[in-house]
């Protein structure tokens, strides 16, 4: 049998299915590694052992009696502390949350119980999903599994590194601009940023709401087609979630062909600032789609230079707003300040939020005041819909646009910590799919080798509105020619012997490794 | 203050200086709309519940919680727009107006700015005055702050998110009492079309005064807002103060008491306003468009929906009240006053044939009767008895099958029982006994005795024998018919 | 800086503070002040981009008229909402006692 942090979801749930484990030893050796690897990479903010354990022998009793497994039976599951659990602290990473426990559970979350997912714990992410490195919790980054000393990206950075390091093989981060696809490049997993609307928002802690989207971390492409399908569909809880069934994977007759498929190359995508490993490493992969049946186009996306300044514009209008209810009055911190109701409001916000989301809050307060919208919040829109208006021109011609997904593989802690524009930079690539609203996946597609340690590339994969089954199906063709995503980082095979409870039924492997399909 | 000016046609006219000026009045009005449920969530609201126990995570603003509007609340308020001949914009969109306070739990309030539902509009006064609207729109209530409790001030979120149409007139009213007719005609449409209570005790309707003084053809003075005027003499009151307290500022010859733009709070006890902020830059409401809610459209269909909807106007009812049924002002200004009664009356109207017959016996009888505690019922809404009921019991009176007296009982009857007319006169023996035996029989027994009532008679006196009608009656429980009486009562005098 | 006509850095972001209800340090005022020009100086690009005639784009969401019938859901009880609250007294939410009125903006 294969180890746990070997096994993709898919086949982890047949292995439970099969009888090869039971659910209780899955998650007493899940635990097992978040005791030998959490503390070194610090990915949860809270774990939820005991609540796991008693679901988990709920589970094997429910097996036991003949009932059908859901699509993520036992399969355990990290979530983004940004998400909500009713009962389970939410706390975005930020001090002004600490100790909020939701009254209510998200809508998604509800529907990964629904399908026998057991939650693990709530993950360490940028305060509010603001920043790019996890250097914004207030609780202290999380380390990148392949070099602890660099970050792993964000702001969905622990549950990218629990999927990374083998704790989970799925996990929710949420991505406004690039905090899953970033984070999912710089740790060599799957990470899908959805079209806009595909996943209820209900229940995920607004940071740019036309912007945020659940989006699920993983080793496999059938594992994020799994997670979508369980994820997707209408809610009426979430005005802007459209009105369809989950998402089906398409069906090709020959899933390793891309036989009839145009793919865009936008020149903007490769610019000067892109490090020559991540250049090298996405050509490559091009030259492999290629290979595989795809016709390569040049395009162009003239507007990407301007994402940057609408996005920011955007999401910090929008999270301003968003972030006026953390008042001290219903939930949260509260500090007394003056002794009058402004000035608690004031002292609290001042005392509760960080440095960044109040850089933030600023720049989002400006942009909506008296005097200013017209030059940048009303601006912005309207250079969203010229960003938006690049993405619908070019797919008239191709089925997806690829190209990096972050323009340098993982930096070091610290390195940009003094200078938000060079980190706002880190998002070059991912905002314009952003803004558009349109789904975006990165794909890990190799390594470049800094300070003797290798550090993995992703690479992006973006479709037109709703084309989220036509990048999966990309994705899954360069998955079936690739062996990128099976490389685990060095820790994650460091991680203690298993529980000897889970090694009883070594004998019957299901043959797995990592995400390779049968 | 307000004694000081003498008010003739237009504008006030300064005792002290004899200047006429002139009011520039507009209103602000919020009324809750009738709902079952909350704007954007499916909480109920009830006035007067327990603290925060009719709240959930989006109307207490939860992390991660969000609005799903109710679309009974969108229909009552297109109905308003329809009832009030305003413009109903084929979309709309709703906008966040971004400001701290402890009763709004999201640090916004969602409502809308540059896409309003609706645009233009208005009502006629019974003056005849045009009131002119600048628009509608749709929001969310705040909840509830309560300063006057302990040394904390307390927060009830149970009326947060409560649906509100606040509707903006032009500045067109130029009086107080003109102030009061409007809020009173449209308190009767929305009441009239089910779009609000208005109860105006229990904060369905809300309303902010705007008002300026200026010189009779000289530019309008600073506008003044009284907020939270919360009846309509109040605002009547609240007016009346800030009109004369305006005059007197600019007639002192002191600049720095000149009226500013300022906001003003009205004290209902010593009926003045006072002060509540003067910097209005420090407002920025950072209007943006609510990213959480898409856009709504009002296509033709639920426009006419919702028009179909629609009763007479008030105005319309009691005019054809008046011209077509020939009732009086009076019995006509009753009936319409309550939509209910007048659907009634109509009713009961138009299966009898006679109007005036049934509108005298509800503005009469009914309405008395709600007011006597044997009878139980209080309202229309209550009352079991059903218009035809009504319309039956005036033909019995008018086929003289009943008396007047009787039908007084049996309408009460039918009020607390509902069962029909014609059951109850069987069941109480209320028809007139038309048997001149029997009649013959009560009119013997009464005129023994009585000499002198048939000797006057006789002398051509024949108003002499009212003195007898009574006992006859009460004799017969009420059931003759007094017409036969009195001709028996002539025919046995003549004989005798 | 160009992008702050009415003030200096340091008065903009002290003005943008107060409006945001963030009880800034004068340190933090300064620091803040001179990485808030350094964004919009950034950002200026914006300002340089030909955006005539094109209508904003108001959300990613294409998705319109989305309506909830007036059905009522169950409330939460008040001590379940009032659980998360850092002061309460009995079933209300407590602050700081203040002045106002409902709705009351001040």
């Amino acid at each position: 049998m294969s180890a746990l942090h070997e096994l993709d979801a898919t086949a982890l749930r047949n292995s439970i299915q099969k009888g090869e484990r039971s659910v209780r030893e899955t998650i007493l050796e899940t635990f097992a590694r978040v005791d030998a690897l959490d503390p070194p990479l610090h990915m949860f903010l809270n774990t939820q052992r005991g609540e796991a354990l008693s679901r988990a022998a709920e589970l094997d009793q429910r097996l036991a009696a003949g009932e059908r497994p859901g699509p993520l039976f036992g399969v355990p599951v990290a979530l983004k502390a940004n998400m909500c659990l009713a009962g389970v602290e939410t706390n975005c990473g930020s001090r002004i949350l600490g100790g909020y426990r939701p009254p209510y559970t998200a809508t998604f979350v509800q529907r990964l119980l629904d399908a026998g997912a057991i939650v693990v714990g709530m993950t360490n992410m940028d305060e509010f999903a603001m920043g790019s490195s996890s250097e914004n919790s207030a609780f202290g980054p999380t380390r990148n599994p392949w070099d602890p000393s660099r970050t792993p990206g964000g702001s969905s950075s622990g549950s990218a590194v629990a999927v990374a390091a083998g704790i989970v093989p799925i996990a929710l981060g949420s991505d406004t601009g690039g905090s899953v696809r970033q984070p999912a490049a710089l740790c060599g997993i799957y990470g899908f940023k959805p079209t806009y609307g595909r996943v209820s928002r209900y229940g995920l802690v607004a940071f740019g709401s036309s912007l945020d989207q659940v989006s699920p971390f993983a080793r496999s492409v059938r594992d994020i087609e799994l997670a979508m399908a369980v994820l997707s569909g209408a809610d009426e809880n979430d005005s802007t979630c459209f009105d369809e069934p989950p998402l089906q994977p398409e069906q090709p007759a020959d899933p390793g062909s891309l036989a009839g498929i145009r793919i865009g190359v936008p020149k903007e995508y490769f610019p000067a600032v892109l490090a020559g490993g991540v250049r090298e490493r996405c050509e490559a992969a091009l030259a492999r789609l290629s290979e595989l049946g795809a016709e390569l186009v040049e395009v162009s996306l003239p507007h990407t230079d301007y994402a940057i300044p609408t996005y920011y514009v955007v999401a910090t209008a929008e999270a301003s707003s968003n972030l006026a209810r953390y008042d001290g009055v219903r939930y949260g911190l509260r500090v007394e300040g003056d002794g009058s109701l402004q000035g608690m409001f004031a002292a609290t916000r001042e005392k509760g939020f960080g440095p960044e989301v109040k850089r933030r809050i600023l720049l989002g307060t400006y942009v909506l005041s008296a005097g200013y919208y017209d030059a940048w919040y009303g601006r912005a829109l309207k250079v969203r819909a010229l960003l938006a208006r690049d993405f619908e021109r070019v797919f008239e011609k191709v089925d997806v646009v690829v190209g990096p997904t972050s323009p340098t593989a993982a930096f070091k802690l610290g390195e940009k910590a003094d200078d938000p524009v060079a980190m706002y930079l880190c998002d070059i690539l991912t905002t314009p799919v952003s803004l558009a609203g349109i789904p975006g996946l990165s794909v890990p597609v190799g390594f470049v080798e800094e300070g003797g340690k290798k550090l993995p590339v992703g690479m992006q994969i973006a479709g037109p509105w709703k084309g989220d089954a036509r990048v999966l199906r990309v994705a899954r063709a360069y998955e079936i020619a690739s062996e990128y995503h099976k490389a685990a980082p060095p820790m994650a095979t460091l991680a203690p012997p298993r529980n000897p409870a889970a090694a009883k039924n070594a004998s019957t492997g299901e043959g797995a490794t990592r995400g390779a399909r049968a | 203050m307000s004694t000081t000016q003498e008010k003739v046609g237009i504008g006030v006219v300064s005792e002290k200086t004899g200047v006429r000026w002139i009011p520039v009045i507009g209103l602000e009005v919020h009324c809750q709309l009738d709902t079952r449920t909350k704007l954007f969530c499916g909480c109920e609201y009830r006035f007067g519940a327990p603290p925060n126990s009719l709240t959930c995570p989006r109307c207490t603003g939860q992390p991660g919680a969000l609005p799903v509007l109710n679309r009974e609340a969108l229909a009552l308020a297109v109905r308003t727009a329809l009832a009030l001949g305003a413009e109903v914009a084929p979309w709309s969109k709703f906008d966040r107006k971004n400001y701290f306070y402890c009763d709004l739990p999201k640090g916004y309030q969602i409502s809308q700015y540059d896409r309003p539902f609706c645009t233009g509009g208005g009502i006629t006064l019974p003056s005849g005055k045009r009131v002119r609207l600048t628009r509608i729109h749709l929001e969310e209530d705040a909840g509830k702050a309560i300063h006057d409790r302990g040394d904390t001030t307390l927060v009830d979120l149970n009326r947060s998110s409560v649906p509100l149409i606040e509707s903006v007139t032009e500045a067109d009213l130029e009086s107080p009492q003109e102030a009061y007719d409007y809020l009173t005609a449209l308190k009767e449409i929305l009441q009239y079309i089910g779009a609000s209570r208005c109860d105006m005790e229990k904060g369905e309707l809300r309303c902010d005064v705007n008002v300026s003084v200026h010189r009779e053809g000289e530019p309008w003075g600073a506008k003044v807002e009284v907020k939270n005027v919360n009846s309509f003499r109040f605002v009547q009151q609240a007016l009346e103060h800030e009109i004369a307290r305006q005059i007197e500022a600019c007639e002192s010859g002191d600049p720095s008491r000149y009226p500013v733009q300022e906001t003003r709070l009205f004290d209902g006890g010593k009926g003045v306003t006072r002060t509540m902020r003067t910097k209005e830059s420090a407002h920025d409401y950072r209007y943006f468009a609510e990213p959480d809610l898409p856009p709504v459209h009002v296509d033709a269909a639920f426009l006419e929906k919702q028009r179909s909807f629609l009763p007479e106007m008030p105005a319309l009812r009691r005019e054809r009240y008046q011209k077509e049924m020939g009732l009086s002002p009076y019995d006509a200004g009753v009936l319409v006053a309550d939509r209910a009664l007048a659907d009634f009356f109509e009713m009961a109207a138009r299966v009898s044939k006679k109007p005036k017959e049934c509108a005298n016996w509800i503005t009469n009888e009914v309405l008395r009767a709600f007011a006597e505690p044997e009878i139980g019922v209080k309202s229309v809404d209550e009352m079991l008895m059903k218009p035809a009921d009504l319309a039956e019991m005036v033909d019995l009176i008018h086929r003289g099958v009943i008396h007047n007296n009787a039908g007084r009982q049996l309408l009460r009857a039918m009020m607390r029982t509902g069962k029909p007319a014609e059951v109850l006169v069987e069941e109480m023996g209320l028809a007139q006994v038309q048997d001149t035996g029997q009649i013959e029989s009560w009119c013997r027994e009464a005129l023994a005795g009585k000499d002198k009532i048939v000797a006057d008679v006789k002398a051509g006196k024949p108003n002499a024998i009212n003195a007898l009608l009574g006992p006859v009656m009460k004799a017969s429980g009420g059931k003759a018919n007094p017409q036969a009486v009195r001709e028996t009562l002539l025919r046995l005098i003549e004989k005798m | 800086m160009a992008a702050s006509p009415h003030g200096s850095p340091i008065e903009t972001v002290r003005k943008v503070a107060d409006l945001a209800r963030l009880d800034l340090a004068d340190a933090e005022e300064e620091a803040l002040a001179l990485q808030f020009a350094s964004i919009l100086e950034h950002f200026q690009v914006l300002a340089r981009l030909d955006v005539s005639g094109v209508e904003g784009m108001l959300g990613a969401s294409r998705v319109d008229d989305v309506l909830r019938e007036d059905l009522p859901r169950p409330s939460l009880p008040a001590g379940e909402m009032l659980r998360n609250a850092p002061a309460h007294t009995a079933d209300f939410y407590s602050v700081p006692k203040t002045v106002g009125t409902a709705g009351g903006e001040m």
